[in-house]
């Protein structure tokens, strides 16, 4: 059963993840706009029980009018957010809840991402290495092999160049900053 | 290798049930209740009505297409002796008293929940739902859809032999 749970959870961290735009609306007056806020909030984040890829917000099934009815009592009665959630959990259990908990049944839900994370990273740097490894010696021309190393490996005339280089692009572009500084100001 | 666990995964996947929801009341009292009951309107009854003997509590209305189906096999069990009450979910009170009168009446006693609070409280999302209530008013199991004789055999039976 918690497998189904987990597994069903993980999948819908997914769907929960595509958005959705509220499409069943009723008629309610909210005697304040922070509970009309909190309404809101509150049937974005809960699951309805019988369909179960829908919000409360979205759906329109009666079991999801149901809620919205209590939710909206319960609001006005004054009760925090967590007590109503307590008390749909209570009921119909933690399915209800599109964010889960952290707990032993859902750890696979939230640690999986982070493992996604890390094992692509390692992915990659393998990848990475493997490829500067086998290519640099046997492919690369020796100089292009050298230069990709490091400044050092440059010849004397090399240096040369570079700097010449370096020093013509740095005398252009201040002389850029000059005429487009004029422009701008 | 990545493969062959994604598959092992999903083809589990394949044998659920999409729709099972572990229930939040297994083990937990009914909840308190006090509610009028059909054919004699008058009279009120509260969740003492599971106390001191076992009973299915059948959640159930004429607007419910497959409580139709399941019907006859409740009347079939309520012919075992077996205690069922029924607890007439969202429903107009003439329509179900008519439907009792032309199907057979299988309840103890069918409880009215005009407005659905006890079905929120029971954690009800649709008709038929079957709860198994042992003698001190705990539930111990619940079903959701379609009782019928293989569902009874290989799920409720077993249960309800526990507890008797």
């Amino acid at each position: 059963m918690h497998r189904v749970l987990t597994v069903g959870s993980f999948l819908l961290l997914i769907l929960a993840g595509a958005g959705s735009v509220g499409a069943a609306e009723d008629v309610q007056t909210f005697s304040s706009d922070e509970k009309r806020q909190r309404f809101h909030e509150l049937v974005a984040e809960l699951r309805c029980p019988k369909c179960q890829n829908q919000t409360l917000a979205d759906s329109n099934s009666p079991i999801a009018q149901d809620l919205r009815g209590e939710i909206y009592r319960m609001l006005e009665d004054g009760k925090t957010d967590s007590e109503i959630v307590d008390f749909l959990v209570a009921r119909y259990g933690e399915f209800v809840m599109y964010r889960p908990p952290v707990k032993n049944t859902t750890l696979i839900l939230w640690l999986t991402p982070l493992l996604l994370v890390v094992i692509g990273i390692g992915v990659l740097w393998r990848v990475n290495r493997r490829q500067s490894m086998a290519a640099q010696p046997a492919n690369w021309p020796d100089g292009v092999a050298a230069t990709a190393g490091s400044s050092e490996a440059l010849s004397a005339k090399e240096q040369a160049q570079l700097q010449t280089l370096l020093g013509e692009s740095e005398q252009s572009e201040s002389g850029d900053d000059k005429s487009s500084g004029g422009v701008e100001r | 290798m990545v493969f062959v666990v994604l598959a092992i995964f999903l083809l589990n996947g394949l044998e659920r049930d999409p729709n099972a929801m572990p229930s939040a009341l297994i083990d937990r009292p009914v909840p308190v209740f006090s509610l009028p009951v059909l054919g004699d309107e008058t009279r009120s009854v509260t969740e003492a009505l599971f106390q001191g003997e076992p009973a299915l509590l059948n959640v159930w209305a004429t607007w419910c297409v497959a409580c139709r189906i399941e019907h006859p096999f409740l009347n079939k069990l309520a012919d075992q002796g077996i205690r069922i009450i029924g607890l007439n979910y969202k429903d107009d009170n003439a329509a179900a008293r008519k439907w009792l009168m032309d199907k057979g009446d299988p309840y103890a006693l069918s409880v009215i929940d005009a407005r659905g609070r006890m079905g929120l409280n029971l954690g009800v999302f649709g008709a038929p739902e079957t709860y198994i209530v042992d003698r001190t008013g705990t539930i111990r199991y619940k079903h959701i859809g379609v009782v019928d004789e293989r569902v009874w055999r290989d799920k409720l039976l077993p249960i309800w032999q526990e507890i008797q």
